[in-house]
């Protein structure tokens, strides 16, 4: 029978059923950051119990780094001591932990990708909700807690319910300066941000067959914010030829037999799925979120929702919830709308081709007076690169401040925080009331283009129009 | 590991409106970084409760009329965003030993699950009607009776259900996974044996 790739890579990571009914699903990898995992190691120890698998499980340190601050101590001390809680437990196990020393550090979400640890029909699990990032290369990878983290250090495998499957189909092309951001956040606006509850989204369709992985992975990213558990694409040739050649992928002939292998994943035509939804390229516009959700999104041209237009009275309370943080005016234009900082990064958006594309066009521009401009890439790798390509250059005298990898804004675990009510259209993937460091802060998800072009306007912009963008 | 058998919760109830309360509003991002959960319930809400000033905000938390509740009662969607088990171990080591909203975000439902804390399904003119009766009576005894899928507080009874799976957990004793999981090693061994990118 045909089978989506969901379903087979369940049934070759199935250990056994529980007696709640449950799947012991064996976890292939196992990525752990500085936040999440060392209460999971507290509570093996408490135990008594090791780690099963440490050569599948694999460490960096990415939320809490100072980005403007390379040598320890760090200036926080609670983010020296979970520094050097992570490095102990690594060492203690024998977990390969990419510390920043190794220069392979990053967020761990772009970190597993660029090492070629993530990989098709292969299961992913790391103590951080955007974990579904990795679902981008065929994978299935899950999100989970600090308790199932413990689990799946100590048995490599974890209990879960089976997912349903969405299969999102994104038919025909993308319009010029509409980014996978713009798509997925389109895809939260219309299925709602718990839409996803108890399902995987499969993504396809002719948008997703072009993308490149990195666009692949901003989409798979953000699966969570729609309320699935995971998100994925089958992989492809786009696919293996970014795998190939990375440390840990396959060489020699076990390269091309681990590609034969990845092929047999991939979804069979004509599989069922619980729900199928189709959305056209056509429709998706440059999104750019005014309220404290991701799915709180209307298109550039849009203007904000009036709480009076709302049909269903929940509806109008939660516009009215979120203009009243977002300090923003019912009905009034989105474009126009004076921001204060300008963030550029995350493992929604802080990839090379992301720095690539800003810089083409913020090259010989000027950030707006007043505004607060910082880029952050999101890998010690991509920093590199960028820096080689001299991207980091043209950001800098663009105005941007270029920082050190890590997340950053993204939740301001790190000195990087937005002041008191401070609106800031940002690259990442949460609104949420507070996300940015600031209890009051504020802040508008768009893509990095838009970011840029707001940055350099001051206000929140059309991207299109501030770039000349039409290719 | 034997563990409690949870089929009933029984206290005081407060009610906390809203849908959508996410991760971050349960406990604000800055109060993760520490390498143990404990001393996290005092943080709950923490950008809610208090002003920049660390004054008291109007909250149902700092109501002193629902003081040592241990049902925390909400709206739709609660547990979104940051899949952190640190929002549910703020809300276990603030004193709540059930949560009950009109629906849950998954994640936070299944950490909710694994701590023992179990997260009720309720109607949204049913939760409307338990949060008009504590706020008449903040002493009222109410009880989650997880096995029966029921909440019955002073003589009325509104059906609030713990999904399937989790309920049998949370009855059977079943709730922390870990002894199961560990039960299983050899196969997991055998299947990862079995597996090329994982024999390798
Ligand atoms: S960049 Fe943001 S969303 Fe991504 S892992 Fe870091 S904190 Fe989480």
């Amino acid at each position: 029978m045909a089978k989506s790739l969901f379903e087979k890579v369940w049934a070759a990571h199935a250990v056994r059923t529980l007696a709640n009914g449950q799947t012991q699903l064996l976890i292939g990898t196992h990525l752990i950051h500085e936040v999440t995992s060392p209460q999971a190691f507290g509570m093996l120890r408490d135990l008594g119990l090791k780690v099963a698998m440490p050569h599948r499980t694999f460490a960096t340190v990415d939320h809490i780094v100072p980005t403007d601050q390379l040598v320890e101590p760090y200036r926080d001390p609670l983010a020296q001591a979970m520094m050097e809680e992570l490095r102990r437990n690594c060492a203690e196990s024998g977990i390969t932990f990419f510390d920043r020393a190794t220069g392979k550090q990053g967020i761990v979400h772009i970190v597993g990708p660029e090492q070629g640890i993530t990989q098709p029909g292969t299961t992913i699990a790391c103590g951080d909700s955007h974990t579904s990032t990795h679902g981008a290369f065929g994978a299935v990878a899950f999100g989970i807690g600090t308790t199932q983290i413990r689990d799946v250090l100590a048995t490599q495998t974890m209990a879960l319910g089976k997912l349903k499957v969405r299969r999102i189909n994104v038919r025909g092309r993308l319009r010029p300066g509409v980014y996978a951001k713009d798509v997925i956040l389109h895809i939260i606006r219309v299925l709602g941000v718990n839409g996803g509850t108890g399902y995987a989204y499969e993504y396809g369709g002719e948008v997703f067959d072009r993308f490149s992985m990195e666009e692949r992975m901003t989409v798979c990213n953000m699966s969570i914010e729609g309320g699935a558990r995971a998100g994925y694409v089958n992989p492809d040739q786009t696919t293996f030829d970014y795998l190939r050649g990375r440390p840990y992928s396959p060489q020699g002939a076990a390269w091309d037999a681990a590609v034969e292998r990845w092929r047999g994943f991939a979804s069979d035509p004509g599989c069922p799925y619980d729900d199928i939804v189709t959305i056209e390229a056509a429709d998706i516009a440059p999104t750019v979120t005014w309220g404290i959700n991701p799915g709180q999104g209307i298109a550039i041209t849009e203007s904000i929702p009036d709480p009076t237009h709302a049909t269903a009275a929940d509806e109008r309370a939660s516009i009215e919830e979120a203009l009243a943080y977002m300090k923003l005016r019912p009905g009034a234009a989105i474009k126009g709308t004076r921001i204060d900082v300008a963030f550029i990064g995350s493992c929604t958006n802080g990839r090379l081709s992301d720095f690539r594309e800003v810089a083409r066009h913020v090259r010989g521009r000027r950030v707006a007076p007043g505004v607060k401009a910082i880029a952050v890439p999101g890998s010690q790798i991509v920093a590199l690169q960028c820096e080689k390509e001299g991207i980091d250059q043209v950001l800098r005298d663009a105005g941007f401040e270029w920082r050190a990898a890590g997340c950053s804004m993204c939740l301001a675990m790190n000195p990087d925080k937005l002041i008191g009510d401070q609106l800031c259209a940002s690259s990442s993937n949460r609104n949420f009331k507070g996300r940015q460091g600031s209890p009051t802060g504020r802040t508008l998800l768009m893509s990095p283009l838009m970011v840029a072009a707001a940055a350099v306007t001051g206000t929140v912009a059309d991207a299109r129009e501030v770039f000349a963008v039409n290719s | 590991m034997a563990l409690e058998k949870i089929t009933a919760v029984t206290g005081r109830a407060v009610y906390v409106p809203g849908n959508d309360i996410d991760t971050d509003r349960i406990i604000p991002a800055r109060f993760m970084k520490c390498v143990t959960f404990d001393g996290l319930g005092e943080f709950l809400f923490h950008d809610v409760r208090k002003n920049a000033d660390g004054t008291d905000q109007a909250h149902p938390l700092n109501d002193p009329r629902f003081r040592g509740a241990t049902i925390l009662l909400s709206g739709a969607n609660f547990g979104c965003g940051s899949s952190r088990e640190h929002a549910p171990q703020a809300i276990q080591k603030y004193g709540f030993r059930a949560v009950v909203a009109e629906s849950f975000a998954e994640i936070f439902f299944g950490n909710c699950t694994t701590l023992g804390i179990p997260c009720a399904a309720a109607a949204r003119a049913d939760i409307a009607r338990l949060a008009a009766a504590i706020a008449a009576d903040p002493s009222l005894a109410v009880t989650l009776d997880v096995a029966a899928g029921e909440i019955r507080f002073g003589g009325q009874a509104i059906p609030a259900e713990v999904r399937p799976a989790a309920r049998d957990a949370l009855i059977h004793g079943r709730w922390d996974a870990i002894g199961e999981l560990l039960e299983g090693l050899p196969a997991v061994q055998a299947l990862a044996t079995r597996t090329p990118y994982l024999a390798a």
